[in-house]
């Protein structure tokens, strides 16, 4: 539209010879224009939405979606560090299906990830109710809570090696003391047990992100619901199953999937803690995929393993997605 | 020795100390590990920066964690950026060779200068013909043991062969002094049991063309070995232990003797003396199949990527020349074996009589894969510890027969 109304300005100046004049005069009006163009093309619910959009999508293509279609072309195919990697369909996942280790961190992740998620969703619900009621220093409490789960991983993983370690572990030393037991217990030394552990901790970990974000949504449940079910003869437990819990339903199904995501993808915690020993009883998928894929520099080999993940997280992502639209 | 010997093959830019040969702003860039002995890394990155002065070159030292330099190494070569040169652990490059330069020169020109490699530090080195990296030195972990606790069940030298090793190993867990050997899944201590164990009773997990024989009757005694010493011998927490836990064990006395580098007496003289006073080293017994370490050597690779690979194998060249490497040698105080015999004539060596079996483990060291060569498929069987897993299996109830089967089945596809 600028456009237009230059050319008459600058044909008038042609015609009266004037040129010298007229040059500047255009600029002027041009860039008077500019702005006006921009602001009419952002009113156009189109062009302002992609303008609004496109960094978000800049930087979902660059750091999730170009990363995600790497990960699928190095899982098929046969890429090792320093060289390039040919197509081999679906030759890797084979190889995973006929890997014993692979396959028993298959079964780790289910089980680590499931008994995980229970745990923390119960012991995250009690704490939530204890701390839903007012106390003496209930703030305090309330910021303590979510120490283990500020704390970086690393670090307070590694203060759990020496409460499990063979040798000095603290807990040995209690149980010792008060008699409970004579022979000192092998936290880490058996894959049954190493596996109790592991979970324990992630359970340690992640149950404050639990009770916090159920006791936010145990705050928005209004009491006047609880009196009422109280005058009609409802009992503490009937209150919380049928009061208390259809209401906190949603956000309880949220925490949860997102947990799942994240204790699924788990790595720093069990790396740290037994590496996937003893006797690669405590390998998941990240941390099978690491040792494959870093140590062993079989990079395709490693994104196959990894990539074992994606449909179980899809599924949780599309019944997490269905179920908050279905709630919306 | 230290600063008494000078000779030949030393660059003659730095010999003569001359102005440097490189363009200005030339930089160059190492990454390394840290060292387990603090004073190592001190006097390494002393070396570096007088290199730099000696060569006008701007050189800049990165020490990481060990563990972490896999992750850094294949995003490097992934990327063609990143150091210079990098440190190489064991067979690391064969794993990375496509990523790294030629460096034939430098490593050939050390070895006429200072005689031949030790086989294993030259056979991680080298891929197809050519060398890979300029080797550095090895780490060997000899057996640290209480002198004082072996002499009280009628040892007074260590044993020399497995059968003996045992007898006096049930007589020390008799009396509550059990010898330590992690089990779990960690690089160093739980291989250096299981390769050379293995090795040590005739077995290994591939012959010289890479076939997997690891189902022989040798492997079976030698798991059967293990297994009766678990009981007999040795302290039942290994198999959660990583590569500190014997440290610790031992320097805290619940542990008589256990296989180490010379970590544990180190800290000991620091902070334990009375330990340190009683503690001795003694070579891996010998087995039927004679005496092998399991170890892979260090060396250090120029990338292919970088555009200062002269000036990156001149520092080599230079690092590598008798004074420098004679100071750094003398830092690491035993720690560190030369890649030469000629290190053997160190003057550290006469100063701690203690340490003399670390200055002979590199004459029986060997690779991960001997007697086939340590390729990426010893790798990938290294990494998912199938050898360490056989024993710890067979330890946790598994038929020995059974645990080898079951590591022949895994190094199969390994090595497909």
């Amino acid at each position: 539209m600028a456009d237009q109304s230059i050319e008459p300005i600058l044909a008038k100046s042609a015609a009266s010879g004037a040129p010298a004049i007229a040059a500047p005069v255009v600029v002027a009006v041009a860039k008077s224009r500019r702005p006006r163009r921009l602001g009419h093309l952002l009113e156009q619910e189109h062009i302002l939405a992609g303008a609004l959009l496109a960094p978000t999508l800049v930087i979902l293509t660059l750091f999730i979606a170009y990363p995600f279609v790497l990960g699928i072309w190095l899982a098929v195919s046969d890429k090792v560090v320093g060289r390039p990697g040919n197509f081999v369909g679906l030759q890797n996942f084979w190889v995973n299906l006929h890997d014993t280790i692979f396959l028993r961190a298959f079964q780790n992740t289910f089980v680590y990830t499931f008994i995980a998620t229970i745990l923390k969703l119960a012991l995250g619900m009690g704490a939530a109710l204890l701390l839903n009621h007012h106390f003496r220093f209930k703030r305090i409490v309330r910021a303590g809570m979510l120490l283990p789960w500020i704390v970086p991983t690393v670090l307070s993983t590694l203060a759990w090696q020496w409460m499990f370690d063979a040798t000095f572990s603290v807990f040995n030393w209690v149980l010792i003391n008060v008699g409970l037991i004579s022979q000192r217990i092998l936290w880490l030394g058996d894959g049954t047990m190493a596996m109790g552990c592991l979970i324990l901790v992630n359970v340690w970990r992640g149950m404050p992100f639990f009770a916090i974000t159920l006791l936010a949504g145990l705050q928005t449940v209004n009491p006047d619901l609880h009196e009422a079910a109280e005058i009609d003869g409802a009992n503490a437990w009937q209150r919380f199953w049928r009061v208390t819990l259809p209401l906190i339903k949603p956000i309880m199904l949220v925490v949860v999937l997102f947990s799942m995501i994240a204790t699924f993808g788990d790595f720093q915690l069990i790396y740290v803690l037994t590496r996937g020993g003893p006797y690669s009883s405590t390998h998941v998928f990240g941390t099978y995929a690491y040792e494959i894929a870093m140590r062993a520099a079989k990079l395709g080999q490693g994104a196959s393993i990894s990539l074992f993940l994606f449909p179980f997280l899809l599924m949780v992502i599309v019944f997490q997605l269905w179920y908050i639209r279905r709630s919306d | 020795m230290t600063g008494a010997v000078a000779v030949g093959g030393l660059p003659e830019m730095v010999a003569a100390q001359k102005a440097p040969s490189f363009p200005k702003g030339t930089k160059l860039s190492i990454l390394e590990w840290v060292s387990f002995v603090p004073a190592s890394d001190v006097e390494f990155k002393r070396l570096a920066a007088e290199f730099g002065k000696v060569a006008g070159v701007d050189v800049t030292v990165d020490l990481i964690n060990m563990n972490d330099l896999n992750p850094r190494i294949a995003s490097a070569i992934e990327t063609k950026s990143g150091p210079d040169i990098i440190m190489m652990i064991s067979n690391w490059p064969h794993l990375y060779a496509d990523g790294l330069a030629d460096v034939d020169d430098v490593a050939e020109e050390i070895a006429s200068r200072d005689g031949a490699y030790y086989e294993h530090n030259k056979k991680v080195s080298v891929v197809g013909n050519r060398w890979k990296a300029v080797p550095l030195c090895s780490v060997p972990s000899t057996w640290a043991y209480r002198e004082d606790w072996f002499k009280e069940v009628g040892a007074t030298k260590f044993p020399e062969t497995w059968d003996e090793w045992r007898k006096v190993g049930i007589a020390l867990k008799k009396k509550n002094q059990p010898m330590g050997q992690a089990f779990g899944h960690s690089l160093g201590d739980p291989n250096n049991w299981a390769y050379s164990v293995t090795w040590g009773f005739g077995g290994a997990e591939t012959d010289q063309s890479g076939k997997v024989i690891i189902n022989s009757k040798e492997t079976l005694e030698a798991v059967k070995f293990t297994v009766a010493a678990w009981k007999d011998c040795l302290d039942e927490g290994g198999l959660a232990w990583d590569d500190s836990s014997n440290n610790r064990a031992y320097l805290a006395g619940t542990i008589s003797a256990t296989i180490n580098g010379a970590s544990i007496y180190f800290v000991a003289k620091r902070q334990f003396p009375d330990i340190a006073k009683v503690t001795g080293h003694a070579h891996m017994p010998k087995g039927p199949g004679g005496r092998f370490y399991n170890i892979g050597g260090q060396g250090r690779a120029v990338m292919k990527y970088s555009k200062n690979q002269q000036v990156a194998k001149e520092f080599l060249r230079w690092f590598m020349d008798r004074p420098q490497y004679d100071k750094w040698m003398a830092a690491n105080d035993g720690y560190t074996v030369g890649p030469t015999p000629y290190w053997e004539k160190h003057s550290l060596w006469e100063k701690d009589p203690k340490l003399i079996p670390f200055r002979e483990a590199s004459k029986f060291g060997r690779w991960p894969g001997y007697p086939g060569p340590p390729s990426r498929k010893a790798s990938e069987a290294l990494v998912k510890y199938i050898l360490v897993d056989m024993y710890a299996q067979a330890i946790k109830g598994m038929k020995p027969e059974d645990a080898v089967k079951w590591a022949e089945s895994e190094l199969k596809k390994a090595y497909a």
